[in-house]
């Protein structure tokens, strides 16, 4: 379990990356925290000339606020926002759900960028970032654009990156102070992958009320406006009223189709929208 | 020294482990941290295939001189692990297979450069020519005549059947007859550190050294010695720190002996270090039992008889040393445990299938073998409406019977199992429990109570072993014990510690005789070079073989030193007494180091007639009677499963132990605990899966589960302190107990979380996914075609 050989290299920042990997004439990896890089490299699933390491670029470090969201740089560790050292503007979704990740040494190095590229399924960044209603921004020799989340992943281990293009930051919109969320995952271990995952957001100042099946086969199954499910239930017993049979119907059209994976997907987001209302 | 030193130090002491200075501080010294000069790494070119036939392996050219094949192995004799069973057949494990592979990771080459990651380099460049066989993955479906055979000259796959039959008719009439198909999965033993060789052909010792983490470093050294056709003076086995061995560090392996082969030749050392994936795939498998097994009892939930067909997945070969069939052939005789009835019939199967061959991990065939008689008892009460301890009282070997013969002439030392019994149920409040099971829980979870008993019997000896016939029978235990010349004390034993503390608890035995502050005692162990042959650590042996072969090499060196001593003293011998590190006599005192001090450098102060032995005896040891120690323990759990995602989790554990007396409390409990950790991982969370073409489906500990901090609750332990009659000090082997009954425990807590259900979970790990389908199907049942699928009814 040894990588093969391979070159190394460390730009000072997002200029320097975009030259290295849009070279094809060899393999090229980008490696934020290796977190998920890796083991991949030491059980040869990859197999690069090169690995640019981008930790060293002050850009995707830096966390910038806007008037309606916060843009955090791809390099931002899971730690970070456990920590609060990025500002929290998700009534403490983002921190809560950080700390819930793996153990503290994935978290010390894993960073929200590498972790949503990576576009493992059962991975937590992707199904609360749907939720959120966030948004990544791509850098590539045509310029940058963006995409949101859950149509950033394509399917499972597969992202919407163009040749040449490198994810450069995560933009999340600010919650109301009315917003409520919740975010439940089932694993048999500290820090095992999921093996279901609901996300809730509820923001009625917004008019936001989306849910998130997560830890799917693939991307996660995101209910754009989840009031269906949520029948009469109140802000305050939001799960009241929660419609199983109908959750059951939405993840099986979304290509669940063993029972028992349905079942602990519509039970997590039952007890992530209870969780919204306990909140 | 006063009193109260003595207490503190000696057998009963509540001592630090010595070996934590060092290894807590991470300096201890494991074979990955050994470099010799010149040192070159290896990796094995190994099948990915289970079953295949080999029609060449075909090396460029230009490797050729650093990649070893079978045709170089010319003179190796394979692996052959004979039992002396009736009907027993064995196998050769080629040490780089040729004709067939029959596991995924067998050997085919080793690849040796500078560094680990080159070597694997050269495994890209090897070419393997296999044709496919059919694999048998699936041990039932291997006893069928028509399935593909691994051996094809035994015309079956069957290592050895056994039967036993005593008396069984009679049960026959049992007004109740519970039957369950019950099995646990197979596992992969993970200690923290792997297998790991270093092999180097030491020029003026004319011997070739290998520094491998063994727990059995003689037997090693006697196998490898006999493969490669060197006398065992030729061959030296050092054994450094083991993190963790379990059983897997006990059996040689085909790895050994290829890097023993080429040190022989290429001039300078060798090293693999197993990896992860090496480990989990192709090396370290154990506990793959299948039973199907009938309890029969009176309604009053008396056992009458049970009847078991059982069979065990032994793998593809026969392991040296413990053979492909302990396991299973152990099951016939331990599965009646501590219960006491009439009737009793066993089959037993060790089957060959495509997979690494099954190894005796803590708790040999007992973790399995609880599982499935405890479950029985469990269904016994209820199907009689009894509580499950009532059940277990009334059957359980009684105090006032010991010592006892099972029904398998099982020869129980002594104890009191009721009792442990009692006291495990007393720790918990069952009507209270009861009660608010019955109210339910405010969250929708369900809880369940379970217990389990065991015996673990220990240090079973020659008149075991020998009707094994296995390569290896223990006999006398034999311990050097030498004084320095400035008083302290070295202590030589042929067993070697992975965990067991050791290098403390050995001291604390030559401190209760002689008075020497366990400061000042060396255990020197893990080097053949320097020990007494042993047949290692195994079998919960260590602290009854071990501590007893010291116990009396200390009493030897005591009458040694009281002789020099008396004449010191101008005493006669029989005047004198050692108290606390001193020679007393009539007429005062000299100490221990006065003693060595005048032996080794003022041998002029010695009359002529002294006893020329000196201050130095090796000696063996065998308890009075050798048929083992029989230490057991009550386990008591409490879950909440979620019904509505199948998780499990353990509000409380309560073990109550006898391990006769504890020469270390302190390090009794740390046993238990570990143990317990990896009970727990075999209950709810390890299991080796392989596909229908025998390829392991856990590569990494992704896929792997181990439970870890989080999922092992503190248990709440007491000992009872029944003490052995046959060993020194009334010393049981407790080893191995921890990891016995956690399954079972935690098992019937389950199926007592989920009697309302009518959900029995018969099959370990129990996982969140057998759990939802065990209540799926029990609904289905139930309402038959009913839409309404799940407990709770939230889907169609
Ligand atoms: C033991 C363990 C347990 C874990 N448990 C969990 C868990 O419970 N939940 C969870 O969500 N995650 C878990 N993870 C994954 C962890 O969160 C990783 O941090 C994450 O998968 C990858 O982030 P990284 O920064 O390490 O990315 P890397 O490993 O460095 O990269 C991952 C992939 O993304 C690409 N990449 C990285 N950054 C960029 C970028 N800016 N632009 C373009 N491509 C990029 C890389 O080329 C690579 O293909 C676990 C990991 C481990 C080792």
């Amino acid at each position: 379990m040894k990588p093969v050989n391979f070159d190394y290299a460390r730009p000072k920042d997002v200029a320097g990356v975009l030259p290295l990997i849009a070279d094809d004439s060899r393999t090229v990896k980008i490696m934020a925290g290796g977190q998920s890089l890796g083991p991949m490299l030491n059980m040869r699933l990859v197999q690069p000339d090169l690995v640019v390491d981008i930790t060293g670029i002050e850009e995707l470090r830096q966390v910038v606020e806007t008037p309606d969201a916060i843009v955090m740089g791809g390099c931002i560790t899971h730690a970070d926002i456990e920590d609060r050292r990025v500002p929290d503007m998700t009534r403490g979704a983002l921190p809560a759900v950080a700390g819930g990740i793996a153990y503290r040494a994935v978290r010390n190095r894993g960073t929200i960028g590498g972790s949503i590229t990576h576009a493992d399924p059962s991975a937590d960044w992707i199904s609360i970032l749907s939720a959120l209603g966030a948004t990544v921004t791509l850098r590539g020799p045509g310029g940058s654009r963006s995409v949101a989340v859950e149509d950033y992943m394509l399917g499972a281990l597969e992202a919407d990156l163009r040749p040449g293009e490198m994810l450069v930051s995560v933009s999340v919109p600010k919650l109301s102070v009315s917003a409520r969320w919740g975010y439940y995952k089932s694993c048999r271990k500290t820090g095992e992958f999921a093996h279901a995952i609901g996300a809730f957001l509820v923001d009625p100042e917004r008019g936001v009320s989306r849910a998130v099946f997560g830890a799917t086969e693939s991307r996660p199954i995101v209910i754009a406006d989840a009031r269906q499910l949520l029948g009469e239930g109140t802000a305050t017993e939001p799960g009241r009223d929660f419609d199983s049979r109908l959750a059951g119907e939405l993840v099986e059209a979304g290509g669940m189709s063993d029972p028992i994976d349905r079942q602990t997907h519509v039970v997590a987001l039952r007890r992530a929208i209870q969780q919204a209302g306990s909140a | 020294m006063t009193a109260q030193d003595v207490k503190q130090q000696g057998v009963g002491a509540s001592l630090l482990r010595k070996e934590d200075d060092r290894l807590l501080r991470g300096r201890g010294q494991f074979v990955a941290d050994i470099r010799l000069a010149g040192m070159k790494d290896v990796a094995f070119v190994r099948s990915p295939l289970a079953h295949a036939r080999v029609n060449g392996v075909h090396v460029p050219d230009a490797l050729r001189e650093r990649v070893v094949i079978a045709e170089d192995l010319k003179d190796v004799k394979p692996i052959r692990a004979v039992s002396g069973l009736a009907g027993f057949k064995p196998s050769d494990q080629p040490i780089l297979a040729f004709e067939k592979v029959r596991q995924v990771g067998e050997l085919l080459a080793m690849c040796v450069a500078d560094t680990r990651a080159e070597a694997e380099d050269m495994i890209e460049a090897v070419d393997l020519d296999l044709e496919e066989l059919p694999a048998v993955h699936d041990m039932l479906a291997a006893r069928k005549p028509g399935s593909a055979l691994l051996h094809e000259e035994w015309g079956d796959n069957v290592f050895l059947e056994t039967f036993v039959d005593i008396n069984f008719e009679a049960a026959l009439d049992a007004p109740i007859k519970v039957t369950r198909e019950i099995s646990t999965a197979r596992q992969s033993m993970a200690p923290m550190e792997g297998r790991g060789t270093v092999a180097v052909w030491d020029k003026r010792m004319e011997q070739l050294v290998l520094y491998t983490g063994s727990q059995m470093p003689h037997i090693v050294r006697t196998g490898l010695a006999e493969c490669l056709g060197l006398g065992q003076h030729q061959v030296r086995i050092v054994s450094p720190d083991v993190g963790g061995g379990f059983g897997y560090k006990g059996i040689l392996l085909p790895e050994d002996i290829c890097l023993g082969w080429y040190a022989m030749r290429c001039g300078h050392p060798v090293r693999w270090i197993e990896d992860r994936r090496e480990h989990l795939t192709a090396g370290a498998n154990c506990r793959e039992h299948h039973y199907i097994i009938t309890g029969y009892a009176d309604r009053d939930g008396k056992l009458l008889g049970v009847d078991c067909e059982a069979t065990v997945d032994s793998g593809a070969y026969s392991s040296y040393p413990f053979s492909a069939c302990l396991e299973a052939a152990q099951v016939a005789s331990i599965l009646p445990g501590p219960y006491d009835f009439p009737s009793y019939r066993c089959r037993t199967w060790s089957v060959a299938t495509n997979k690494c061959p099954i190894l005796p991990y803590r708790g040999v065939a007992r973790t399995g073998v609880c599982y499935a008689i405890e479950l029985v008892m469990d269904a016994i009460a209820r199907e009689t409406g009894l509580e499950p301890h009532e059940v277990r009282l009334k059957n359980l070997v009684g105090p006032e019977q010991m010592p006892f013969d099972n029904i398998t002439k099982k020869h129980f030392d002594s104890g009191d199992y009721p009792e442990a019994l009692r006291r495990a149920m007393a720790a918990i409040d069952l009507p209270a429990l009861r009660a608010r099971q019955n109210e339910g829980e405010p969250d929708g979870r369900l809880i369940g109570i379970g217990q389990a008993i065991y015996c673990e019997q220990g240090a079973h000896g020659t008149s075991v072993y020998a009707g094994w016939g296995i390569p290896m029978v223990p006999g006398h235990e034999q311990a050097t014990a030498r004084m320095t010349p400035d008083g302290g004390l070295e202590l030589r034993v042929g067993v070697h510690s992975h965990g067991q503390s050791m290098e403390t608890t050995l001291p604390q035995i030559a401190h209760e005789i002689l008075g020497i502050d366990v400061s000042r005692i060396k255990l020197v162990h893990g080097d053949t070079e320097y020990t007494p042959y042993s047949t290692g650590s195994w079998g919960s042996r260590c602290a009854v073989m071990a501590g007893g072969a010291v116990a009396t090499a200390s009493r030897e060196i005591a009458k040694l030193a009281k002789g020099i001593g008396a004449h010191l003293l101008q005493a006669k011998p029989d005047q004198v007494e050692l108290v606390d590190g001193r020679v007393v006599g009539p007429s005062g005192s000299v100490s221990l180091q006065e003693i060595a001090h005048t032996w080794y450098r003022l041998p002029q102060n010695l009359p002529d007639g002294v006893d020329p032995r000196g201050l130095e005896a090796t000696i063996g040891h065998k308890p009075v009677r050798d048929s083992g120690t029989f230490s057991y323990a009550a386990h008591v759990a409490v879950v909440a499963v979620d019904p509505e995602m199948g998780d499990i989790e353990i509000l409380d554990y309560v073990i109550v132990e006898d391990g006769g007396k504890l020469i270390n409390p302190m390090v009794v409990d740390g046993q238990i605990y570990g143990g317990l950790a990896q009970g727990i991982g075999t209950a709810l969370y390890e299991e080796m899966n392989f596909d229908a073409s025998g390829q392991p489906l856990a590569s990494t500990f992704a896929d792997y589960l181990l439970p870890g901090p989080t999922e092992v609750p503190a248990p709440r332990l007491d000992h009872m302190e029944t003490l052995a009659p046959y060993t020194e000090f009334g010393v049981k082997g407790i080893g191995e107990g921890g990891a016995i009954a956690p399954p079972a425990a935690i098992g019937n807590a389950v199926n007592d979380a989920l009697k309302g259900l009518g959900v029995e979970l018969t099959q370990t790990p129990m996982t969140p996914r057998r759990v939802l389908e065990a209540i799926g199907k029990a609904a289905s049942g139930k309402a038959g075609a009913s839409a309404d699928m799940t407990a709770q009814g939230e889907l169609a």
